[in-house]
């Protein structure tokens, strides 16, 4: 191994340097000139996200422990996108007097979080995918505890960190016991080794239920209403775009290789999970007035649907992940976004404040009715693709029941989507959200959005390069 | 290899441990005693990996390794969590969880 191999490891070195170089800013920084630090660390990100789409060539470095491949790469620059967006969305938020003397500690965190992702998802040991996962996991919840004042907000911190420190906990019981019975903790090793003895299937279980708190998989859904309530609005976008997307793109890894050869023994899993984890969430989904709450369980739906694409578990299953994530990030950030900027003009976070919304504020309304119809999976925007292509790798495996219980739970799904554009558009207020204009930053996010939305539906440019890369790493 | 002692003790012990901790989680109505709780999670996943590489693959340190990190993570997180439970006490003047109740369905 030469030095040159680590340029492999691009994005987590670049992403590290961004910190450092926040970091140094910081210290030079006057007291009174801190806002200057947001549009420059919002450009040295640009700069990073824009860097990571350059070739990367593939291998391993340190004896296997890091595992570079294009499809990695790929997520990674997903993520980049998504952080992107959520950073120029933080802009107006950040700017308040009471944040100001902890600007950089937001870019900090939410970086480091970043690398805890990419090195996640490069693992190619369950010690690495360990430590990226807690990486990825700790710092968010003092994001989440970022509005000090607001007693809400440091309830939703301490929710997360107890919550995601046992949901840790279990998954290591489950690593410790698949490390008992192979003897290695290596996706390579274990993956040749790996049989279906009680042992494993003990662990198996410790792992699967471990990560279902990361995704937010029903039953192990509680923290998530909670936290993403009680969270600054853009902390809670990106914890249920960046860190849930991050977190299945891991497990779906780990499903598709390491346990390649018991595929047959993780299949009912998967497919019981994804069938009560769209159906509650749904359902709960139904009863919110808040608008954040009612994202959040929308939220879990939706990852109830990336279980259909595990489930698939051939290439065009790992393609319909990494396409409905893309597509997620867009049509989630739009739908936070709007979400955000109402918070920060108004402070009105219910589906009965936006009553009226059409008449004071068109272009925002008719945003969030377009993330909203994307998200329903309506035909002409971008969530219809991505839903379209899950449900066609998991009918390509032969579930055709599940497929028929996540139309019927799409068609649910419509009805409260529904509910907040009718809202907007229909009911009679008296007093609506006043007629507002958004920061420039938070403008050129919600045009990325927008972008996003029609464009990744259409151009099938994007889903073709995706199925080339997912096939190179199938096969 | 200990002289006397089966591996099955070990692992006895660790596993009560685990299903310990998940019950004080579960119970316990006192922040710091949750967290003390995890901790013990967390340990006795250290004893699985220790003893499993000493006893069934002593030829290698992949499990020592994986303890080890354990453990400085397991400060890394004990340390975010205690900065929040001083937050909560800030504002509540007590850390009993029954008090933490302003979010829920």
């Amino acid at each position: 191994m030469n030095i040159g191999q680590f340029i492999m490891m691009r994005h987590e070195l670049l992403l590290t340097a961004v910190a450092l170089i926040i970091l140094i800013a910081e210290i030079f920084t006057a007291d009174n000139s801190k806002k200057k630090l947001i549009p420059f660390s919002i450009g040295l990100f640009a700069l990073v996200t824009i860097l990571g789409f350059l070739p990367v060539q593939e291998g391993t470095l340190f004896g296997g422990s890091y595992q570079g491949s294009h499809l990695a790469a790929l997520m990674k620059n997903v993520l980049n996108i998504g952080v992107l967006i959520i950073f120029l969305q933080a802009e107006g938020w950040l700017r308040r007097d009471e944040n100001a003397d902890r600007i950089s500690e937001y870019f900090l965190l939410t970086i480091s979080t970043l690398i805890g992702m990419n090195f996640m998802i490069s693992a190619g040991d369950f010690l690495i995918f360990y430590v990226g996962l807690e990486t990825a996991t700790i710092p968010i919840a003092a994001l989440a505890a970022y509005d000090r004042i607001r007693s809400r907000s440091a309830e939703a911190g301490i929710k997360l960190i107890l919550s995601s420190a046992l949901s840790s906990g279990v998954l290591l019981f489950g690593l410790s016991l698949i490390y008992g019975a192979m003897g290695s903790i290596y996706f390579a090793d274990v993956a040749q080794t790996v049989t279906a003895n009680s042992m494993v299937a003990l662990g198996f279980i410790f792992f699967v239920s471990g990560m279902g708190f990361k995704i937010s998989l029903v039953p192990f859904h509680f923290w998530t209403a909670d936290v993403y309530e009680g969270a600054p609005v853009n902390v809670t976008s990106y914890l249920s775009v960046i860190s849930k997307g991050a977190a299945s793109f891991i497990f779906a890894i780990i499903l598709f290789t390491v346990f390649k050869t018991l595929t047959e023994m993780w299949k009912p899993v998967i497919y019981t999970l994804a069938v009560f984890t769209m159906t509650i969430g749904n359902l709960f989904a139904l009863r919110q007035q808040n608008l954040k709450r009612f994202l959040a369980f929308s939220s879990i739906a939706q990852a109830g649907f990336i279980l259909l694409g595990i489930l698939g578990a051939n290439d065009l299953g790992m393609t319909a992940i990494v396409y409905f994530v893309l597509i997620y990030v867009f049509t989630n950030l739009g739908a936070f976004g709007v979400v955000e900027a109402i918070s920060n003009a108004s402070g009105v976070e219910t589906i009965k404040g936006y009553n009226g919304l059409y008449k004071t504020n068109p272009k925002l309304s008719l945003l969030m009715t377009l993330a909203l119809f994307s998200l329903a999976g309506i035909p002409p925007v971008a969530g219809f693709f991505g839903k379209f292509f899950l449900f066609t790798s998991a009918a390509s495996s032969g579930y055709y029941i599940l497929v028929l219980i996540a139309v019927l739970n799409a068609t649910i799904s419509l009805y409260y989507y529904l509910l907040v554009v009718r809202a907007m558009f229909i009911e009679k207020s008296d007093n609506p959200v006043p007629a507002f204009k958004s920061s420039p930053y938070m403008r050129v996010a919600l045009l990325l959005c927008v972008a996003g939305i029609f464009a990744v539906g259409f151009a099938s440019v994007i889903f073709d390069s995706i199925r080339e890369i997912s096939q190179n790493f199938m096969f | 290899m200990i002289e006397g002692i089966p591996i099955q003790h070990f692992l006895i012990v660790s596993t009560l441990m685990f299903f310990i901790g998940v019950a004080g989680f579960i119970m316990r109505r006192n922040l710091i005693t949750i967290l003390m709780a995890i901790e013990l999670i967390l340990n006795s996943v250290n004893i699985n990996f220790v003893i499993f590489n000493r006893y069934l693959y002593p030829d290698q340190l992949q499990g020592h390794f994986f303890a080890i990190l354990v453990v400085g993570i397991a400060a890394a997180e004990a340390s975010v969590a205690i900065a929040l439970i001083i937050n909560i006490y800030r504002k509540l003047k007590n850390i009993d969880v029954e008090n933490v109740n302003e979010l829920r369905y």
